[in-house]
């Protein structure tokens, strides 16, 4: 489960769509997806299981459906990598600033 | 039904996932300093506790097969707001796939738009990743997605 595949994953506009409409609405099946969307069944098909290969969405089995979740767990890794690092330090500068100011 | 289903891939072994879910002092290092009272055997009760020893959730155990599946009947009992929608159903599965180990918490409950599901679905994926990263190099997440304290 590589970084390098969410970032392919994400890096097109028709499966960042796919996972708008799953936040919106968790827990879809393939159908309801295609709803109102101008791309074929084949096509989303297609960019769910690019999705799912990134594990940016979870399947689960109900009766004879399938449903479609959205995992936001692998963005949450690269929050954590690439952006807690800056808020710490962010933090940390303000919490400095805050003493050097009320000390005075 | 308002449900989540949250999958991680982690670089250790059923066994010690297994240990990390159940084990009191590991959930300390990745929950938030929060950690968890049960004996893990089905029917048992189970129960989430801040640091201060307040009973945050409380529940009991339906399914316990380690080091593959774990279901804990879920209750919030702090806020009456998210108390009021009733029990929730936890389920962790455990899977091994080849160098990793797959962990899939599924989390539902009847209520349609519950507000219960939103409160704890913002907060396992920091859980997940922290986890995660506990297992794989030893250090959790540092824990400053709590809110801070006011100074």
């Amino acid at each position: 489960m590589s970084m390098d595949a969410v970032f392919r994953a994400l890096a097109d506009q028709s499966r960042r769509k796919l996972l708008d409409r799953l936040h919106n609405k968790n827990g879809q099946t393939l159908g309801e997806l295609c709803e109102g969307l101008a791309m074929s069944r084949q096509a989303v098909t297609k960019h769910l299981r690019i999705l799912e290969e990134a594990n940016l969405v979870a399947t689960q089995k109900r009766g004879r459906e399938k449903l479609h979740f959205i995992n936001p767990v692998p963005i949450n890794d690269i929050t954590e990598r690439w952006i807690g690092k800056f808020e710490r330090g962010r933090l940390a500068t303000l919490s400095d600033l805050k003493r050097a100011l009320e000390d005075k | 039904m308002s449900q989540f289903v949250y999958v991680t891939y982690i670089r250790t072994t059923p066994k010690k996932l297994w240990h990390a879910l159940t084990d009191t002092e590991f959930q300390r290092k990745y929950w938030f300093g929060m950690h968890q009272e049960c004996d893990w055997t089905k029917g048992s009760s189970w129960k989430m506790l801040f640091e201060d020893g307040r009973v945050a959730d409380a529940g009991t155990i339906l399914e316990s097969d380690p080091p593959h599946r774990l279901v804990i009947q879920w209750q919030h009992e702090l806020m009456s707001e998210l108390k009021a929608e009733g029990v929730s159903r936890c389920t962790y599965e455990i899977e091994a796939t080849g160098s990793a180990t797959k962990l899939t918490v599924t989390h539902v409950i009847d209520a349609e738009g519950s507000k219960f599901i939103a409160a704890v679905s913002g907060g396992w994926p920091s859980i997940l990743s922290s986890l995660k990263s506990l297992l794989e190099t030893g250090e959790a997440m540092p824990a400053d997605i709590r809110p801070p304290k006011k100074g």
